[in-house]
This record gives structure tokens, C-alpha cells and sequence, in this order.
């Protein structure tokens, strides 16, 4: 996959097949400990990303690799209606900021971006390690993309070290308690079943892994 | 004119039935329901809150007020897509939601400031119900 504007849309259209791959999965973790939406609402939310792309002609297409994941983060925002939509929503859209107009994306500016897109998701829900939260996938990720891009990996190797990180702490939420969200009013009885935002946000960067692979 | 208020709920029924409440005492102020996603089902929708905010503030600003944290985020998202003098004029209190909807049109309808409608939802959190606590051991 080329790191440009076009490999980034076929990049998401691997997340969005992850995710309606994925969304009765994530339907019943969070009908476990929470409103039992998350996997209905990402599907929504990519089916829309989709429909947005699909939509816009060869005039209209993104030109930039940040242009593209803002096209993600304002559908996101509009279209996934639990805390999902502006928690991904605002995640796509620090990772497109910090982007800018570069036509193509480095691992330096990748592991930038992840850190922008985790800082952005705990400047807006407020979680911290251990609440349960995707941020529990999130920042393992950024630690483990800033070492691979620091040992000389390359994009896919970034991002399937982030990728990996994000799978196994989305695993680690299973014997917390939820701090944060709806599953924060189950208590102790959130012990013991994984964070659906954490699990998702795992599926995503593992499909980004893969693109980025092909 | 007068401070505008926005109610952000995960149900369109929920966000109407206080707006009609609260507005029986305060028939002067617009208060904008924004419940449930723009298909009437369970959620929060940036486009409703996002309109409601248009609605509800005519120049002198606007207090949202929210059901559950989703909608706090969902409201928060959409204030930082205002543009920034209108934004610094709408502001989402965390007070209940409908304690502090009913505090704060009043304040609004008797000509409060935004500033004083802050202050009302926000004095909401210490209001007594009038039941007070039965412990089912007495």
C-alpha cells in the first residue's frame, strides 16, 4: 500500500469491512457492560464513511492522506451517536490536523499522528490508564508504534506493532473495573469482560495493519 | 432575546417532555430539545445538538444541559465546531438534567444574564426534593 491519499481510502475501506465484520461481536460485549449499541454504531458510522466516499468523483476525492481521515472524523462525528462518535470522530480528526497537507505519511508522521489521535481522545472523554476505556488500547499503541518507528520500522511495521499493542491492552481490560461510561454504573460487575471501545479500537488498527501490509 | 437553553438527551420523547416542562414557567425563552439520532432512535446526534444551538442562541448565548456523559462529549464536539465568538457565548453546565432545565429558564425568563443562567442550573445540584430518604429498615 502506497501511504498516500489513495492507499489511505483503501486503507479505511479495510476498517469499515473489520468492523461490519466485527459488529455483532461488539454488539454483545457492550450489551455485557454497556447499552449494547457500540457494534451498531460503528457499522453506522463507517457505512457511512463509505457512502461518502463512494460518493465523491474523481474532481471531489481527497488529495491528501489528512483530507481523507477528516472526511472519516466528521462523518464519524455525525453518523455514530454514542460516545463512540466524538471519541473516534475527534481521534480522525487529530490524526488529520496533525497530517496537515503532506501527500504521503512517514513513520515519523504516523506514530505523531497516533499520539495525536490518543491524546485528543483522552482530552475528550477524560479517561485515564486503567478506566477501562479504548485509551487502555490506545496509548499501549502509541508506546509500541513511537519504539518500532524508532527502531527503524516503516509504516506497516508501525502499524502492526501498534496494532498488536492495541490487541493486547484491549485483552487487559478484562479484569478491570470501569471507571468511565456506562459501564462505570455496573461497578465490580464490569469485572470481568473486555471494554468494547478498547476491543474495536484494537480491529481498527489491526485492519489499518493489514492495508498498510498488502 | 433573552439566554437560550439546549437540552441534549439520548431520547427525542425525553429532551421534548422537559422542554415542555420547563417551558410552562418560562414562555419566553427558547429551549431547544435535542434528543435521540435524527432517525428517533436512542442517542446523541451532533447535527440535532447543532442545530438546537443555532435556534437557541439568538446573540446572548446559550446553556446546554445533558442526560448522560455520551452527551456531554456529543455537545462538547459540537461547541468546538462553532465558530469561536459564538462559542465563547454557549456553554454546557454539568448540573441535572432537569433540575437544572427548569432553574435555568426561569433565570432566563426573568431576564438573567448568561452568567446568571449558569449560575441557576449550576445552584440546581443542591436542591432538595421534597421526599427527602425513607430507609426500607425504619
Amino acid at each position: 500500500m502506497t501511504c498516500d491519499a489513495a492507499g489511505t481510502v483503501a486503507a479505511i475501506r479495510a476498517v469499515a469491512a473489520t468492523v461490519a465484520e466485527h459488529k455483532v461481536e461488539l454488539t454483545h460485549l457492550d450489551r455485557d457492560i454497556g447499552d449494547g449499541d457500540h457494534g451498531e454504531n460503528l457499522a453506522r458510522g463507517f457505512s457511512a464513511v463509505l457512502t461518502k466516499l463512494d460518493a465523491l468523483d474523481a474532481d471531489a476525492a481527497p488529495a491528501t492522506p489528512g483530507a481523507v481521515l477528516k472526511i472519516v472524523a466528521t462523518t464519524l462525528i455525525s453518523t455514530v451517536g454514542g460516545a463512540a462518535g466524538p471519541l473516534f470522530g475527534t481521534a480522525f480528526l487529530r490524526a488529520s490536523t496533525s497530517l496537515g497537507t503532506a501527500e504521503t505519511v512517514d513513520a515519523a508522521a504516523l506514530v505523531t499522528a497516533l499520539t495525536a489521535a490518543r491524546d485528543g481522545v483522552v482530552a475528550r472523554g477524560k479517561a485515564e490508564s486503567g478506566d477501562k476505556t479504548m485509551v487502555d488500547a490506545l496509548t499501549p499503541a502509541v508506546t509500541a508504534a513511537k519504539a518500532a518507528a524508532e527502531g527503524g520500522g516503516d509504516v506497516a511495521a508501525v502499524l502492526t506493532a501498534a496494532a498488536d499493542a492495541a490487541t493486547a491492552g484491549a485483552a487487559a481490560t478484562i479484569p478491570l473495573q470501569a471507571r468511565k461510561g456506562r459501564a462505570s454504573y455496573l461497578g465490580e460487575r464490569s469485572i470481568g469482560h473486555p471494554d468494547p471501545g478498547a476491543t474495536s479500537t484494537g480491529y481498527l488498527l489491526q485492519a489499518l495493519a493489514s492495508a498498510a501490509s498488502a | 432575546m433573552s439566554v437560550g437553553l439546549v437540552l441534549v438527551s439520548h431520547s427525542r420523547e425525553l429532551a421534548q417532555g422537559l422542554a415542555d416542562v420547563a417551558g410552562q414557567m418560562a414562555p419566553s425563552v427558547t429551549i431547544a430539545p435535542a434528543g435521540g439520532l435524527e432517525d428517533g432512535t436512542i442517542g446523541t446526534s451532533f447535527d440535532l445538538i447543532t442545530a438546537a444551538i443555532a435556534k437557541a442562541d439568538s446573540g446572548d448565548g446559550a446553556v446546554l444541559l445533558y442526560d448522560l456523559g455520551s452527551g456531554y462529549l456529543t455537545a462538547e464536539t459540537a461547541v468546538e465546531f462553532l465558530e469561536s465568538e459564538q462559542a465563547e457565548r454557549v456553554v454546557i453546565v454539568d448540573a441535572p438534567f432537569v433540575l437544572g432545565a427548569v432553574s435555568a429558564s426561569i433565570a432566563a425568563h426573568v431576564g438573567g444574564d448568561l452568567r446568571a443562567v449558569i449560575a441557576a442550573a449550576l445552584e440546581s445540584r443542591n436542591a432538595n426534593g421534597p421526599g427527602g430518604v425513607r430507609a426500607l429498615d425504619d
